[in-house]
């Protein structure tokens, strides 16, 4: 058996990549470019795919997903692919604030359930929904390595840690009064 | 006797600083190997002798593992550490990345010059992003003060890292669909072999390790194989990191011996919360067989002992379920989180982690049939063994062994529609 691990192949590069995003994104994506070999500029998929969501509120367009593609000379549905295999993604539109609720096994022990249903309780949306005015998201994750902080959620880059109802509310009050970007 | 390897730094102001680590004796192995020229075999040889297994969950003798590379072939080779921690119940690696990566990118050096190594990836998973930028800003000032990069301490010696970043898979903690997922694909495991030490990263010899693992090279070269190996038991060399988790006092994690009991884990843990009597441990991460309270109170927290009561150490994550628990609901959730994360690739284990969780579920939720017990060892026994990676194992251990030590409560479930434990 012949081995082979080669990078994805596009016959029809484009050439005028610096119309694609604007310099600073640009700019974000070719540090992580820089750290591959240069072959392996799909190494960067993951992070272009990140930054050009954060840049975007927080979730992904076909149209970003191809100007990835475009970017790092990837075939579409390479970059397809990865954006929908990994959870961190969002294929469509979230909430200012994406409150990623940890229900796994510690949590849940924790008392996990308590928070996701004040949350729910106090937002008026169910796990999986957005508020109507576009404000939180409420999305049930896996574990995401703080246990020893249970119950916990992350919101944007932050953990918060050893959730209580009182703490939820008071998480919450400081995002909704924070109308500044 | 505890934080003496890895989270040796913790109880300085700033632990994560270059000045703290190297005011405990950090990059003092490096310099040493650097300036006396010790050889490759020497340095596996040192780690062989510290008995040091993998310390993500497989346990794997770490300097057996550096020596399947062929060291002498020309071209690049990658040594990549996973800090993917994603296994339910484990929360060490992030702990080492926020309070001592140093020891963890003297660790990757030491090990690039040992497999002779030209660059070192570090995955660490997406939604790590405080200690990602730990990370990032101690590589920079080890770059800065001549530790990393190009002709390290003037050796001649040339080594980056260069961290990656996630996007939400467990299955990328699986060392092949890591290799996939740093080079821009779908997480998905590959066969083996070839093992990664012939063909890894990018198609290169790749050696993979564990954050806690890369983390307790330093110690180990600049101390002794034999000093590491003697902190712990036969079979079990060092200390380790214990997450500990719960309905406990203190939750936490603790750098203890192996060998420790869990007893006095669990006392070091402040114990049992509330006046909850201890009901089971999952000693290991999720995937691991969970073990009855009693019977765990007599074991030590190392490989052979857990293995004993017919579990295994696994990453260390500790899970102690009190007695409020009802085990047809945690392995409901057990279940579903192997079912959200399998990969899709191999049949067996897309189709019977969907399987599973679903009769778990009906039978937690009051709907469970005469002939579901049966189903669910029916369908753990069509996973095991019989997938590329282990992620349908670990799928169905946890299943298995729920059933063969509370097979009661979910014949109650089954039985009575409700739950025996707290009237639900």
């Amino acid at each position: 058996m012949s081995l082979r691990c080669e990078p994805w192949a596009r016959t029809d590069k484009r050439e005028d990549k610096e119309n694609l995003f604007s310099p600073e994104i640009r700019a974000e994506i070719d540090k992580w470019v820089a750290k591959y070999p240069a072959e392996w500029k799909q190494s960067a998929v993951m992070a272009a795919l990140r930054i050009v969501q954060d840049d975007n509120g927080g979730y992904l367009t076909q149209e970003l997903m191809d100007k990835v593609a475009d970017y790092l000379d990837m075939p579409p549905i390479a970059v397809y692919e990865v954006a929908t295999f990994y959870s961190m993604y969002e294929l469509e539109k979230v909430g200012k604030h994406k409150i990623c609720v940890c229900t796994n096994v510690s949590c849940m022990i924790c008392g996990s359930e308590n928070i996701v249903e004040h949350l729910e309780k106090r937002l008026g949306i169910k796990l999986g929904e957005t508020t109507e005015d576009g404000k939180f998201t409420l999305k049930e994750v896996e574990c995401l390595g703080a246990c020893g902080g249970a119950p916990m959620f992350q919101i944007g880059k932050q953990y918060y840690e050893n959730l209580t109802p009182e703490l939820v509310d008071s998480i919450l009050d400081s995002l909704e009064q924070d109308n500044g970007e | 006797m505890a934080n003496e390897v890895c989270l040796r730094t913790l109880h300085l102001d700033r632990p994560w600083l270059l000045s703290s680590y190297e005011s405990e004796g950090g990059y003092e192995a490096l310099r040493k190997i650097l300036t006396e020229k010790i050889s490759q075999e020497t340095i596996i040889e040192t780690v062989k002798t510290s008995g040091l297994r993998g310390r993500g969950g497989a346990g794997f003798p770490t300097g057996l593992k550096w020596s399947f590379i062929n060291r002498s072939a020309p071209g690049e080779k990658y040594i990549v550490c996973n800090s993917d921690e994603g296994e339910p119940g484990t929360f060490k690696d992030r702990d080492i990345l926020r309070y001592n990566p140093h020891a963890l990118i003297e660790g990757m050096i030491i090990a690039g010059y040992a497999i002779g190594g030209t660059a070192g990836y570090n995955y660490i998973r997406g939604e790590f992003w405080e200690p990602y930028e730990r990370f990032e800003a101690a590589l920079q000032e080890a770059r800065d003060a001549g530790l990393l990069g190009e002709n390290i301490l003037g050796s001649g010696f040339s080594f980056d890292i260069h961290a990656h970043l996630g996007g939400g898979a467990y299955v990328c903690g699986e060392e092949t669909a890591l290799l996939e997922s740093i080079e821009g694909k779908k997480g998905q495991p590959r066969f083996k072999p070839p093992f990664p030490a012939m063909f890894g990263l990018y198609g290169r010899p790749t050696i993979i390790n564990n954050t806690e693992s890369l983390a307790s090279i330093p110690d180990i070269i600049r101390r002794g194989g034999e000093w590491f190996r003697d902190l712990g038991v036969e079979n079990s060399g060092g200390s380790k990191l214990f997450s500990i988790s719960g309905n406990i006092n203190n939750p936490g994690v603790f750098e203890i011996p192996m060998g420790t009991p869990f007893s006095e884990l669990l006392e070091m843990a402040g114990g049992m919360k509330d006046g909850y009597k201890l009901k089971a441990v999952i000693p290991g991460g999720s995937s691991a067989p969970v073990i009855p309270g009693e019977q765990m109170m007599e074991l030590t927290m190392d490989y052979d002992s857990i293995a004993s009561a017919g579990s295994m150490l696994g990453s260390g994550a500790v899970i102690v379920i009190d007695d409020r628990q009802c085990m047809v609901k945690l392995l409901d959730r057990i279940s579903y989180f192997y079912y959200e994360e399998s990969c899709g690739q191999c049949t067996p284990c897309r189709e019977g982690t969907g399987w599973m969780h679903r009769v778990i579920h009906r039978i937690e939720n009051g709907q469970g049939r005469p002939e579901d017990m049966d189903l669910l060892d029916d369908v753990t026994q069509r996973i095991m063994g019989r997938t590329i990676c282990a992620l349908g194992d670990a799928a169905a251990m946890p299943v298995a062994a729920f059933i063969k030590h509370y097979r009661e409560e979910f014949q109650y479930h089954i039985d009575h529609k409700k739950c025996m434990v707290g009237g639900r």
